[in-house]
């Protein structure tokens, strides 16, 4: 198959999920880039590199967000290991709409020209990844900046929308004989209820920005007080997508974690039906709680005490999952392996971003919290932790069964506890800051912040060398020239024992595992058959 | 390419370039509207001509399908309820996106403020009157649901002249309804900038109108489908989809005609 026809022109999900991988990566490096930029503008007090130019600080702190959350995690999560393994894990050809999953991926990069156009042209769309009305008005940001980061997120919205409805029928409709949708791995599970939230969230967020653009060029009044409109309806909107897109991001990571944590337990996954149930609550439960991130613009008593009570029960089936997973090593045969490093890191951590979680969810509280570093300390906890350490996991997790490239696991350590120790030096340092005031999307700050900053922005550069790292390892997993020889060796296999295959040496109810690595170029040319543990070989004949 | 057995019901399909060539030409249009509202360029032209090239794509990419379909035969039981599924799953993101839209209305007119005289209609706005041409066209849109039924039955019935009726009317009636929403928008007393009345009055209708043009076309499509012997009564995928977006569409606007046009004057 020619080059072209294999890498612009596909049709194939596992294509299509390495170019979502790459893409996914060099993303990072650009918002990576970003979030160093802001971080040394940060290291001191008074401007330090951008000239006091405090505009500049806010196009960096926006592009930063959607081209982390948007460009990097959601493609990497959901398009690479999303559309690599779901249609293999269930014994699918490929996904649903094939040309659909193509146009999936296409509109990514010209999403990317878009937020970089919207970074360089005149000055920039200074509002912040929310893009909140007055301050994204024609009034106040002029340029065409705002319009190409709401088209970026246009072409993200119809990629994502796109991929949903993509996966949802792929596991609705594809599953292989004996696959009941019980039986499904959680990766798929989670997988399944990600795609429900995009599709039920998604058009909100297309609804609103592009009542924005036509409040900007249009002359509408939608969001304007003086034609009789609410920048609150825009607030509304936004988040009625904005809280379930936070699920969106980390759903994926738990599915993946799940996989992790039993695989090097050497144990089937504790409560695997509470766990798809817990993700599905948690689905649910994302969609009524919109306004906790509205505590602060006049919501009235009742809503604030409901707004407050319904997020504090996500904390319920968040904590089914957390002790499934604690229930799941226990007892087992828990082997540190590097995944097994990012899943343990991410258990922690977010746990630790879940518990500020439920700080801010309290009204009285966040008023105090609201627009403060501890909200930013927050969600880094829950997506700088969360997201991403289950993307690492799933990265060394699955890059031998996808690609059939091992890693050097002294440098896999070496990454993990660098980059344990860069980010958790870089954001709890913040919530001290936010516990004292300091307000977010600000590039300045009084001289008593000077410390806690300092520390974060060191553990900034920190974070840089591990990604640096990263890149090397990558390099030698591309280039099979490994530094050191003898520490490369294979994690996915198993020392053999009753769980696991003695003839494949492999945890055989893993079908990514069982098959080639790398696959064919059609996983399956004949659907494979799926038996319940139960019967033994007689019983299956 | 079906020169062995296949050993699943699914349809795998081969390279295709209308992806690419689609997103790349929604980028252009994404950068021809931006620059063009912030005077970079002077004239419309980039923009028309990313929307003709976006359309002629699309044909071009729908024209597989068809050809898929109809002479090539992949589309068997098993991607024909992939394909329902996909079309139920992609209605119900739209019926979100219209709802985001009434929240809107709802939003300004529930509670109008000091800048809108606090009532709904605001102060100096005389809107249309419900009971008017909105009404016409409500009754037409009930009357189009009535002749696709008839055209549904007799296509499963195997009555060649009555489906091609039926459809012929229904892409009639759905033409009459956007040359008559168009009348209404011409004689409109108040503009989409007049205030938030104007902007979600026009919004709401403007996104309905918009599908209504799409929806036109799909029945055109089928239409020429019947008359080109592509539906059988077993298998007519297409034109279920169009009744049953023709049927979500008329259920939107009749929550339009009692909210915005009636409840809203």
């Amino acid at each position: 198959m020619s080059y072209m026809n294999r890498w612009f022109l596909s049709t194939s999900h596992k294509d299509i999920a390495t170019l979502y991988l790459g893409y996914g990566f060099m993303s990072a490096m650009v918002a990576t880039g970003m979030s160093v930029i802001i971080r040394l503008e940060l290291s001191g007090a008074g401007p330090q590199y951008l000239h006091g130019n405090n505009q500049v600080f806010n196009v960096l702190v926006t592009g930063h967000a959607m081209a982390m959350m948007f460009l990097f995690v959601m493609p990497v999560l959901i398009g690479a290991f999303g559309k690599f393994f779901v249609p293999i894990m269930m014994g699918a050809v490929d996904m649903a709409f094939a040309r659909l999953n193509n146009i999936s991926f296409w509109c990514l990069p010209p999403a990317l020209v878009c937020i970089m156009a919207s970074l360089l042209m005149e000055n920039g769309a200074g509002t912040g990844w929310t893009v909140y009305p007055p301050l994204s008005s024609i009034n106040s940001h002029s340029g065409p900046s705002v319009d190409l980061a709401m088209f970026a997120l246009h072409l993200t919205t119809i990629s994502s929308l796109l991929g949903a409805i993509n996966f949802m029928v792929t596991v609705l409709n594809m599953r292989t004989m004996g696959m009941h949708l019980v039986h499904m791995p959680l990766f798929v599970w989670a997988m399944y209820f990600t795609a429900m939230l995009l599709l039920l969230s998604l058009p909100v967020l297309t609804a609103g920005v592009t009542l924005l653009l036509m409040d900007r060029n249009f002359n509408t009044g939608f969001f304007e007080v003086a034609a009789g409109g609410d920048p609150v309806t825009y607030q509304h909107l936004f988040w009625f997508f904005g809280h379930p897109e936070v699920y969106i991001i980390i759903i994926p990571g738990f599915g993946i974690i799940s996989h992790i944590v039993s695989t090097y337990s050497k144990k089937p996954m504790f409560g695997h039906v509470g766990m798809l149930y817990a993700m599905g609550s948690i689905g649910l439960l994302g969609f009524l709680v919109w306004s906790h991130h509205m505590f602060v613009v006049g919501l009235d008593i009742d809503s604030r005490a409901y707004f407050t009570s319904a997020t504090m029960v996500i904390a319920v089936p968040t904590g089914i999952k957390m002790f499934s997973w604690l229930a799941t090593m226990y007892g087992g045969e828990v082997r540190l392996t590097v995944p097994m490093l990012f899943a343990l890191g991410f258990l922690f951590l977010f746990t630790m971003g879940g518990l500020t979680g439920v700080m801010t969810s309290n009204a009285s509280i966040d008023v105090a919290f609201h627009d403060t570093y501890y909200v930013v300390g927050h969600f880094h906890y829950v997506l700088s932790m969360g997201a991403l350490f289950s993307l690492m996991g799933g990265y060394f997790y699955w890059s031998k069964s996808m690609y059939n490239l091992s890693y050097c696991v002294i440098k896999g350590r070496m990454l993990f506890w660098l980059l344990f120790n860069a980010v958790n030096g870089m954001f709890l340092p913040m919530h001290f800051l936010g516990l004292n005031g300091m307000p977010r999307r600000m590039s300045d700050y009084p001289d008593s912040f000077e410390p806690w900053n300092v520390m974060s922005s060191l553990f900034s550069m920190m974070s840089m060398f591990t990604v640096m790292l990263f890149l090397n390892m990558v390099y030698e997993q591309l280039t099979g020239n490994f530094q050191f020889k003898t520490k490369k060796v294979n994690e996915n296999d198993n020392t053999p024992d009753f769980m696991a295959s003695n003839l494949l040496g492999l945890n055989n109810s893993d079908i990514e595992f069982v098959l080639p690595s790398p696959a064919n170029y059609h996983t399956y040319n004949e659907l494979p058959m799926l038996y319940a543990k139960e019967m033994s070989n007689e019983e299956v004949k | 390419m079906r020169g062995f057995i296949q050993t699943h019901p699914f349809h795998l399909v081969g390279p295709s370039p209308w992806p690419f060539f689609t997103s790349f030409s929604l980028m252009n249009l994404a950068f021809s509207i931006a620059l063009n509202s912030h005077n970079y360029m002077n004239n419309n032209f980039f923009i028309f001509l990313n929307i003709f090239i976006i359309l002629y794509v699309l044909t071009l990419w729908f024209k597989d399908m068809l050809a898929e379909s109809s002479y090539l035969g992949d589309h068997t039981l098993a991607v024909k309820k992939g394909i329902t599924q996909g079309f139920y799953l992609f209605v119900v993101s739209e019926i979100l996106m219209f709802a985001s839209l009434f929240w809107a209305y709802l939003h300004s007119s529930l509670n109008p403020t000091m800048e809108l005289g606090m009532q709904w209609p605001p102060a100096g706005i005389e809107p249309i009157s419900a009971d008017e041409l909105p009404l016409l066209n409500t009754i037409i849109l009930l009357a189009s649901g009535v002749t696709v039924t008839m055209g549904h039955h007799a296509l499963i019935n195997g009555n060649r002249a009555d489906t091609l009726n039926g459809f012929m009317y229904t892409t009639m009636l759905i033409i009459l309804f956007v040359m008559l929403q168009g009348l209404e928008y011409k004689y409109a007393p108040f503009t989409l900038t007049d205030g938030a009345y104007g902007s979600t009055f026009f919004s709401l209708t403007g996104l309905h109108g918009i599908h209504m043009m799409m929806l036109a076309m799909m029945l055109l499509v089928c239409t020429y489908r019947v008359y080109n012997y592509d539906f059988t009564n077993q298998s007519h995928l297409f034109g279920e989809v169009t009744m049953l977006y023709l049927h979500v569409l008329d259920m939107l606007w009749l929550f339009m005609y009692m909210i915005a046009y009636w409840w809203g004057s």
